[in-house]
C-alpha cells in the first residue's frame, strides 16, 4: 500500500491527514497553529505518524498547504529586498512601479527599481531594442543592496525574450541571486504582472526556509522517500523546485484546500463550502469540482496583483468568536480567541464566551465541558445563534449565483457551530472527516498548468489558437508533474480585444491532471 | 473653481466608470496616471465652462486606441508635453485649459493627468456625457467643431498634427496610425475657443461623475439600500436586476459585437432581459420590449456593491443591476441620432427617449 501525508496550515489550526492510494483516509490529525508555523507543521507531522502505526517508506507523497509565504507578505516580515527591473522605457513612465502599494510593503521589499529601454507592442514587434550596457549598468548599480530580482517587461506574455535576456545579463553580472520573470507569474495588466513578480521575488527566503523546514521535518520523522508537493491557489499541487521560483502561488491556498477537500468527500461537483475556522468562516464555491476563481484583482497585503486566485468571502464567525452583551445588545465578534480556544472558552475551563460555548450549550456539540456552560440562559443562547445564522446565510446569499436554494457542504472545525435549516439552502452536507477536509484537499490534488496568450486572428483561426493554447497548458501541467495521459481541460476563456480593428483576442487555458507516479 | 484632492479624483474614476456605460475602460491606469502626475506636479484646478474666456484656446485630450493595450503599454507620462507644444506653435497662440472628450473610462482621467502635468486647468465639461467608441460622436461634431488640427503622439515620441476634411476622415487616419503605433496612442483633439466650447460642450460632467463616484463609495453607509440610493442621486431609471446567464460575443470591424442575457431576481423573478453592447451597451430589451437605446445610457452595476461593470466583465453567473440614464438632450436632435443613434450601430430600432420608453413600465 502507497501512501500520502497531507498538512494543511490554518489560522487556529493545523491539520495532517494521511490516505491511502484509494484516497481513504487512515488517519487525521488537528493540532493548534503555532507562532513560528513550522513547529505546529512538525507536531502535526509527528502525532499523526504516531497514531497511523503505518509504514513509512510507503509514504511517497507529502503535500503542504501553508500561509508561511501569504504571513510573510501580511506581516512584512522575512522579505527579500528585491531590485525591479521594468522593461518598457520608452513607455510606462506615467505609472512607477509599486506606485500604489502601502508605503510599509513598499519600504520593506524595494527602494531600487529602474525602468529600462525594450518591451514589445501587442503583436509583437519590439517597441525598441534592449540596451545591453544600461541594464549591466543597471543590474552593478544594485549590487549588494538586493537580495532577488523581479523583471517585468511590456506585452512579455506576447514575446518573453526581453524577459529572459535581461535575467540572463542580470546572472552575469551579479551572479547567482533569484530573479522572477513576470510572463511566468502572472496574467496581462503590467502592473499587476508586476506587483505579483516583485512579492514572487520578495518570498524567495520565505519559500527556501519552508520547503526545507518541510523536508528536513519529514526526514526527521522517517519519511525519506517522498515525493514532496506544495499547494497552490488554483487547487492544484506544485514541486519543491517550482515553489521555490513561484513562491507567491502558495498564497490563498488554504480555502481553495477546503474547497477541493469538500468537493471530494461530499462527491459534490458543484455546490457552496463553508470552512469554519476558529476566527472566520470562508465561503467558496465548487464549480466543477475546481474553486471558482476571482474575477477581481486580488489585493495581497495591500498590493494590487492579477494571478488568480479563488473566489472567496471571509465573515468574521468562527468558533472561536467571542460573544458579548451589552444592554441587552448581542454583539457577535468580530474578534476570535483564534487559537487559544481551547485555554479562553468556557467549556475548556477559561473565561470568554465564544461561539462554541453557545453550540455546546444548545446541545449541538460535545466538546469540552458542558457543564461550564450550563448557567447560560437558554433563550439568550438561542438568540445568539440566530444572529450567528443570519451572518452566514448573508454570506451565502452573497456567493450565490440566484436566488434558487443551493446545497452547502460544511467543513473545518468550526463547523460545530452551523444549525440545521439554513435559509435558501437545499441541504447541508456534513461529510464524514468534515474537520479535516483542507488537509485531504491539500493530499489529494492534482497538477495543473495554465496559458494565457493574445492572439491575432489574421494568421491563425480561433479553432488553431484555442488548439494551440490547449497543447500549451497541457504541457505546462506535464513539466510541473502531471501524469499526461491524465490530462484534462478544466477552464477556457476567449475574450476579443476592445476597440481594436483587426481580431485580436486573449485566450486563456487551464489543464489538470493527476501525479504521474 | 476648485482644487481636486486625491479622494475627488478617485471619486470622479469610480463615476466615469458607470458614465462609460459598460465601456470606456477600467479607469485605473488612467487614476494612476493622474495621481502620479498630481503627486508629482501638484493639485489640479477644475473651472467652470462661464469662466473660461471666449477667446481663449481648448484642447481636450485623450488616449485613442485599445484599454487593453493601455493596461500594458502604459504612457510615457510626456506625450502631451510634446503635442501641446507643437499645437501652440501650430496656432502660434497658449493653451488656456485642457477638458475630456468623453465623461467615461479612461478619458475621464487623462486630462487630469495632463493638466497636472501643464499647469493648466481642466473644464468642467466634456463632448459625450458617457462613452463612445468613434471620434466623431462628439456633440463638438454637431456644432460643425472641426476635430483638427489633431495631433497625435506616442511614447516613443512620433507626432503627428493632421488636418483633415472631415471628422470621419480624422477617426479613420488617426485609427490606422494608432494601429502602426502599437494600438494606444495620446491625442489632442477637437481644439476650439471658450466661446465654441459654451455652445457644444456637456456642462459640469465631471462634478456629476464625482458625484455619482461619491455615491456609489458611500452607498454602504446607510440604511437606505444601496441600489434606491443611487438612482434617487443620479435620476436614473432602473430597467432589471437578474442573473446574468449567456454572454455572446463576436468581433466584427473592430468592434465587439455582444449580448448579454440575463435572468430576473428578486421582483424580477420569471423575467428576462437582453443587452447588447458593441464596446459600450446600446440597446436594453425587457422580454421582447426595448426599454432604453442608445445614445441614452445603458449602465450595468454589480447588484450587491453596485460597482460598475464594463462589458468586459459580463460574466456568467454574475448578479447585476441594469440601470437607464437620459443623455444629454443635444444627443437627441436628428444630427445627434443619426451619429449615435441605434440605426448608426446597425440596431434596426427608432431612437424613443428612455423617459418615453419606461411610461406605463412597471
Amino acid at each position: 500500500m502507497i501512501y500520502r501525508l497531507g498538512v494543511d496550515v490554518g489560522g487556529t489550526n493545523t491539520d495532517a491527514v494521511i490516505i491511502d492510494d484509494n484516497f481513504k483516509l487512515i488517519e487525521s490529525i488537528k493540532m493548534p497553529t503555532t507562532e513560528d508555523v513550522s513547529t505546529g507543521i512538525l507536531q502535526a507531522i509527528h502525532s499523526v505518524l504516531e497514531q497511523a502505526q503505518i509504514d513509512k517508506s510507503q509514504i511517497k507523497y507529502a503535500m503542504l498547504g501553508t500561509t508561511q509565504c501569504t504571513n510573510a507578505i501580511v506581516e512584512r516580515k522575512k522579505l527579500c529586498k528585491v531590485g525591479i527591473i521594468r522593461i518598457g522605457s520608452p513607455a510606462t513612465h506615467s505609472i512607477e512601479p509599486m506606485v500604489d502599494w502601502p508605503e510599509d510593503l513598499r519600504k520593506t521589499v524595494s527602494e531600487n527599481y529602474y525602468i529600462v529601454k525594450g518591451g514589445y507592442e501587442f503583436d509583437g514587434r519590439e517597441i525598441i531594442a534592449l540596451d545591453e550596457e544600461e541594464i549591466r549598468s543597471v543590474a552593478r548599480d544594485m549590487k549588494g543592496k538586493v537580495e532577488a530580482i523581479a523583471i517585468s517587461c511590456v506585452f512579455s506574455h506576447i514575446r518573453s525574450e526581453h524577459e529572459e535576456r535581461v535575467a540572463k545579463i542580470v546572472k552575469e553580472e551579479l551572479g547567482d541571486i533569484p530573479v522572477s520573470l513576470s510572463h511566468e507569474v502572472a496574467s496581462m495588466g503590467l502592473l499587476e504582472r508586476e506587483n505579483a513578480t516583485i512579492l514572487n521575488s520578495a518570498l524567495m527566503n520565505v519559500a527556501q526556509t519552508v520547503t526545507e523546514g518541510f523536508k528536513q521535518g519529514l526526514l526527521k520523522e522517517g519519511i525519506e522517500n517522498a515525493e514532496i508537493y506544495l499547494c497552490q491557489n488554483d487547487g492544484t499541487l506544485m514541486s519543491v523546485e517550482y515553489t521555490k521560483r513561484f513562491p507567491i502561488l502558495t498564497v490563498a491556498c488554504g480555502p481553495t484546500n477546503s474547497i477541493r477537500g469538500a468537493s471530494f468527500l461530499s462527491k459534490m461537483k458543484n455546490a457552496i463550502v463553508l470552512d469554519i475556522g476558529g476566527t472566520t468562516t470562508d465561503i467558496g464555491v465548487i464549480v466543477n469540482a475546481f474553486p471558482r476563481e476571482s474575477s477581481q484583482a486580488a489585493e495581497v497585503g495591500g498590493a494590487r496583483t492579477n494571478f488568480r486566485m479563488p473566489d472567496i468571502l471571509a465573515i468574521g464567525l468562527g468558533g472561536g468568536t467571542i460573544i458579548r452583551e451589552n444592554a441587552g445588545q448581542i454583539k457577535v465578534g468580530p474578534d476570535s480567541v483564534g487559537y487559544k480556544i481551547t485555554e479562553k472558552a468556557l467549556v475548556f475551563g477559561g473565561d470568554t464566551l465564544t461561539a462554541t460555548d453557545i453550540a455546546v450549550r444548545l446541545g449541538m456539540s460535545e466538546i469540552g465541558d458542558a457543564t461550564k456552560v450550563s448557567h447560560i440562559d437558554k433563550f439568550f443562547a438561542e438568540k445568539v445563534m440566530d444572529k450567528m445564522m443570519e451572518l452566514i446565510e448573508e454570506g451565502i446569499d452573497k456567493m450565490k449565483l440566484s436566488s434558487e436554494p443551493v446545497p452547502v457542504v460544511l467543513v473545518g472545525g468550526g463547523g460545530i457551530i452551523v444549525r440545521d435549516g439554513l435559509k435558501a439552502v437545499s441541504e447541508v452536507i456534513r461529510p464524514d472527516n468534515f474537520p479535516v477536509a483542507n488537509a485531504i484537499g491539500s493530499a489529494i490534488s492534482q497538477v495543473s498548468g495554465t496559458f494565457e496568450k493574445l492572439f491575432t486572428l489574421d494568421s491563425i483561426t480561433r479553432d488553431e489558437a484555442i488548439k494551440q493554447a490547449k497543447e500549451e497548458a497541457a504541457n505546462i501541467a506535464v513539466k510541473a508533474g502531471a501524469d499526461p495521459e491524465s490530462i484534462e481541460i478544466v477552464e477556457i476563456e476567449d475574450v476579443p480585444l476592445a476597440y481594436h480593428p483587426g481580431n485580436a483576442t486573449k485566450i486563456k487555458v487551464k489543464a489538470a491532471g493527476n501525479l504521474a507516479v | 473653481m476648485r482644487k481636486l484632492d486625491v479622494q475627488a479624483i478617485e471619486d470622479i474614476a469610480l463615476g466615469a466608470s458607470l458614465l462609460g456605460a459598460g465601456g470606456g475602460g477600467d479607469p485605473y491606469i488612467g487614476k494612476l496616471m493622474a495621481l502620479q502626475a498630481v503627486k508629482k506636479y501638484g493639485e489640479v484646478t477644475l473651472i467652470d465652462v462661464e469662466e473660461v474666456p471666449d477667446d481663449a484656446l481648448i484642447v481636450p485630450t485623450a488616449m485613442m486606441g485599445a484599454p487593453t493595450v493601455l493596461v500594458e503599454k502604459i504612457a510615457n507620462g510626456g506625450e502631451f508635453k510634446r503635442a501641446f507644444e507643437k499645437l501652440e506653435k501650430y496656432y502660434g497662440k497658449k493653451i488656456y485649459a485642457t477638458m475630456p472628450i468623453e465623461a467615461g473610462g479612461v478619458n475621464s482621467m487623462i486630462p487630469l493627468a495632463v493638466a497636472a502635468q501643464m499647469g493648466v486647468p481642466i473644464i468642467d465639461v466634456d463632448g459625450m456625457g458617457r462613452a463612445f467608441p468613434e471620434l466623431q460622436m462628439v456633440t463638438f461634431h454637431l456644432q460643425g467643431v472641426h476635430s483638427s488640427p489633431m495631433a497625435i503622439t506616442d511614447e516613443k515620441g512620433n507626432v503627428a498634427i493632421l488636418e483633415t476634411i472631415s471628422n470621419k476622415w480624422s477617426e479613420d487616419i488617426a485609427r490606422a496610425m494608432t494601429v502602426a503605433q502599437g494600438g494606444s496612442v495620446m491625442v489632442s483633439i477637437y481644439p476650439m475657443t471658450g466661446k465654441q466650447l459654451k455652445q457644444c460642450g456637456i456642462r459640469n460632467i465631471m462634478s456629476y461623475s464625482q458625484e455619482i463616484g461619491k455615491a456609489i463609495r458611500e452607498s454602504n453607509k446607510y440604511d437606505i439600500p444601496p441600489v434606491k440610493q443611487l438612482l434617487d442621486k443620479i435620476q436614473g431609471f432602473e430597467i432589471f436586476k437578474g442573473k446574468i446567464v449567456d454572454v455572446l460575443r463576436e468581433t466584427r470591424a473592430g468592434f465587439n459585437f455582444g449580448t448579454v442575457k440575463l435572468d430576473g431576481v428578486e421582483e424580477y423573478k420569471g423575467d428576462t432581459c437582453e443587452v447588447g453592447f458593441q464596446n459600450e451597451n446600446l440597446i436594453a430589451k425587457r422580454g421582447d420590449r426595448v426599454l432604453v437605446t442608445t445614445p441614452d445610457l445603458i449602465c450595468i452595476t454589480d447588484l450587491e456593491n453596485i460597482t460598475p461593470v464594463t462589458t468586459d466583465g459580463l460574466k456568467y453567473g454574475r448578479r447585476v443591476l441594469v440601470i437607464g440614464l437620459k443623455c444629454d438632450t443635444q444627443w437627441r436632435t436628428e444630427k445627434g441620432i443619426e451619429t449615435v443613434g441605434p440605426r448608426y450601430f446597425g440596431y434596426d430600432v427608432d431612437y424613443i427617449p428612455l423617459e418615453e420608453r419606461m411610461k406605463g413600465v412597471k
